[in-house]
């Protein structure tokens, strides 16, 4: 019952999405269509099923009622139909979706997972000893957080990339010297340009994990069966680990689940720092070249990718906790 | 008389270091004010100093737009903070980025507020269907991706007002508080002294307006004060893409101006530099208020009750001594 629930859920925010990716570009004032198909035009001959497609994703003119134009959108959206791009003529939003996505998800989600474990961790020692070093360290990684994501990647890339080369300056691997695909070379040079990005990731992230941990630790330190647990003489390792840090965590999960949306955000931006080639610079050279097929297509993906995570992390809680399950 | 003391019970018994004399203290606790500790003053100094000036520096300074064929300088007696590419003086620049920013943070900020409020307060309030419906479009719109959808309304829209960038970031960005007032309105709403008040007759929208809504103001204060935060990174973030209203000057667009400008290759960090500490310092002092304020909402986190605990736990000397004892 209880996953039932939140499979329905999904399958409402799923429509939700789907929805208003319909509505957005017919409530735009302008004609995205004409716009789109002239510039396909220029790049070469449009077929009428692709222009059809492209009809059908972003909306016409033409008086055929909203409800069947709707019923058209979902069909190709069924069929895997998403357009095709302007700005990669002529290849098929799909397909450059399909070339991006890895690297993102790739950069964003190890970087992301790494920064979570890390600040979890560093969380749980320092409400455990309060006061410490590490406690105190805290106002200064929430300083940190404030730092708006891309300056302090700017700030990064100008002391690493310019002052003291030690990173490369933007770009997912080496172009020249490593060919794409499963060699050593390649997945080397996919590591060494990655590691400052995600390494600004890292750094702007943790703290808010840290401060959300630490903060639960403090609450749990002070319930009752933690003193009983300390009472019976277990050790502290036990205390810490079995006892307040598995009850603190649960809140950072389910906030662990809300900030997959922040980050898919936060990779568009740091794509854009570091010319990355994954969704976020997609989208952005979408948005450019007013490639509005790829643009929607991009949207979608973005946000399936966030609700499938987000269902994932809901799964895992009820597998953690206990009480969910037992609620219903 | 109910209703001051269930307001001021959260906030009794905090005594900061800096909290000064007793009866001080006493009037802070009657209004309901956090305690003056040091990091709610470091706070409240460093976005004051920045709020003043974003509203009088604008008056003082030169027209940011005014262009001057001395190019790329850096500090000087005639440009305090140097010049931008073309010549244009970066703290004249600053003062109205200043102003930009924070308008966009306060309009956000009060249409945040105004639509968490409604979505989560009164539906948690109502109960029942309304509630049902209203926690169902938070969810939904906290799982979709805000940024993307702000970027591809912007996109369809060439000329942007401020207004509508405020109004696309609000959108977007009020579900995350609305779910959080929506847990502690449920809390509230089963506690004795609203039932009590149910029970004694009293209207609907009076239990709500009266009995609630004054025990959720550190909340609702808190919940702003990241709304704010979140609205001014999040127009830079926009701006820095390129995506910002146009016409209008923000850290962002100043920033956006400088990565164009290569200040980056050409190591202008006079350029580059302000914008982002500016900001960077206006987060943290709004996170600093914001610390004193959860203090208020959760008490154990609180240096006293920490200090109460440490005084339980045995130093490792004592656990030894108590472990050789029972061996």
């Amino acid at each position: 019952m209880h996953l039932l629930r939140k499979v329905g859920f999904y399958v409402i925010a799923l429509w939700a999405a789907l929805t208003v990716n319909f509505i957005i570009p017919r409530l735009m004032p302008g004609d995205p269509v004409s716009l789109l198909i002239a510039k396909l035009g220029q790049r070469g001959p449009v077929t009428p099923e692709a222009r059809a497609s492209i009809e059908v994703l972003l909306g016409t003119d033409t008086d055929q009622p909203l409800l069947a134009q709707y019923v058209d959108y979902l069909g190709n959206l069924a069929t895997g139909d998403l357009g095709l791009s302007v700005s990669y003529f002529p290849a098929p939003v799909t397909s450059i979706i399909g070339q991006t996505l890895p690297w993102t998800i790739g950069l964003i989600g190890l970087a992301t997972v790494i920064s979570f474990l890390l600040g979890i961790g560093l969380g749980t020692v320092a409400g455990w000893k309060r006061g410490s070093w590490l406690d105190n360290l805290i106002p200064v990684t929430t300083m940190f957080q404030s730092v708006p994501y891309f300056w302090l990647a700017l700030i990064l890339l100008f002391v690493f990339g310019s002052v003291w080369p030690v990173f490369p300056l933007n770009g997912g691997y080496d172009i020249y010297d490593t060919v794409p695909g499963w060699n050593a070379e390649f997945i080397g040079s996919v590591l060494y340009y990655g590691t400052l990005p995600a390494l600004t990731i890292i750094i702007s992230s943790v703290g808010g994990w840290m401060l959300g941990m630490r903060n639960m630790m403090v609450s749990t330190l002070s319930e009752d069966y933690l003193l009983t647990a300390e009472a019976k003489g277990l050790r502290p390792g036990r205390v810490m680990r079995t006892y307040a840090a598995r009850n603190a965590i649960l809140p950072s999960i389910s906030g662990f689940a809300i900030s997959l949306g922040f980050v898919v955000a936060g990779s568009i931006v740091t794509e854009a720092v570091f010319s990355y080639p994954g969704i976020g610079s997609a989208l952005l050279q979408a948005v450019g070249s007013n490639d509005y097929a790829l643009m929607q297509g991009i949207f979608l993906v973005i946000t399936l990718s966030v609700l499938g995570a987000n269902l994932l992390v809901d799964l895992l809680y009820s597998v953690i906790d206990p009480r969910t399950r037992a609620r219903t | 008389m109910a209703l001051t003391t269930q307001a001021a019970e959260p906030v009794g018994g905090a005594g900061g270091f800096l909290a000064g004399s007793a009866p001080q203290r006493a009037r802070r606790r009657r209004l309901g004010l956090p305690p003056m500790t040091a990091k709610l003053a470091a706070g409240l100094i460093i976005s004051g100093a920045i709020l003043l000036f974003g509203l009088l520096g604008p008056f003082v300074v030169q027209d940011p737009t005014r262009v001057d064929d001395i190019g790329l300088t850096g500090p000087s007696s005639a440009h305090l903070m140097g010049t931008t590419q073309t010549g244009q003086d970066v703290l004249a620049q600053l003062a109205y980025a200043t102003r930009g920013s924070l308008t966009i943070g306060a309009i956000v900020g009060v249409l945040t507020l105004l639509l968490s409020g409604f979505f989560g307060v009164v539906g948690a309030y109502a109960g029942g269907w309304v509630d049902e419906f209203f926690s169902l479009f938070t969810n939904i719109m906290l799982v979709i991706p805000g940024l993307p959808l702000v970027i591809v309304i912007s996109s369809y829209v060439p000329d942007k007002s401020l207004l509508l960038v405020a109004l696309v970031l609000s959108l977007t960005g009020w579900a995350g508080s609305a779910r959080v007032l929506r847990g502690y309105t449920l809390s509230l709403r089963n506690r004795d002294y609203v039932l009590a008040s149910r029970v004694a007759g009293e209207k609907r929208w009076r239990i709500l307006a009266v009995e609630i809504l004054p025990n959720l103001i550190p909340l609702l204060a808190s919940q702003m004060v990241f709304a704010v935060i979140f609205a001014i990174l999040g127009e830079a973030g926009l701006s820095y893409l390129g995506l910002g209203a146009s016409g209008s000057i923000s850290w962002g667009t100043m920033l956006y101006y400088a990565q164009n400008g290569l200040a980056l290759r050409l190591g202008a960090w006079w350029w580059f530099v302000p914008p982002g500490l500016l900001l960077a310092l206006f987060g943290a002092a709004l996170s600093l208020i914001n610390f004193s304020i959860d203090e208020i909402i959760n008490p154990k986190l609180r240096n006293q009750t920490r200090a109460a605990r440490r005084g339980w736990l045995m130093s490792r000397k004592q656990l030894e001594t108590a472990k050789e004892a029972t061996l």
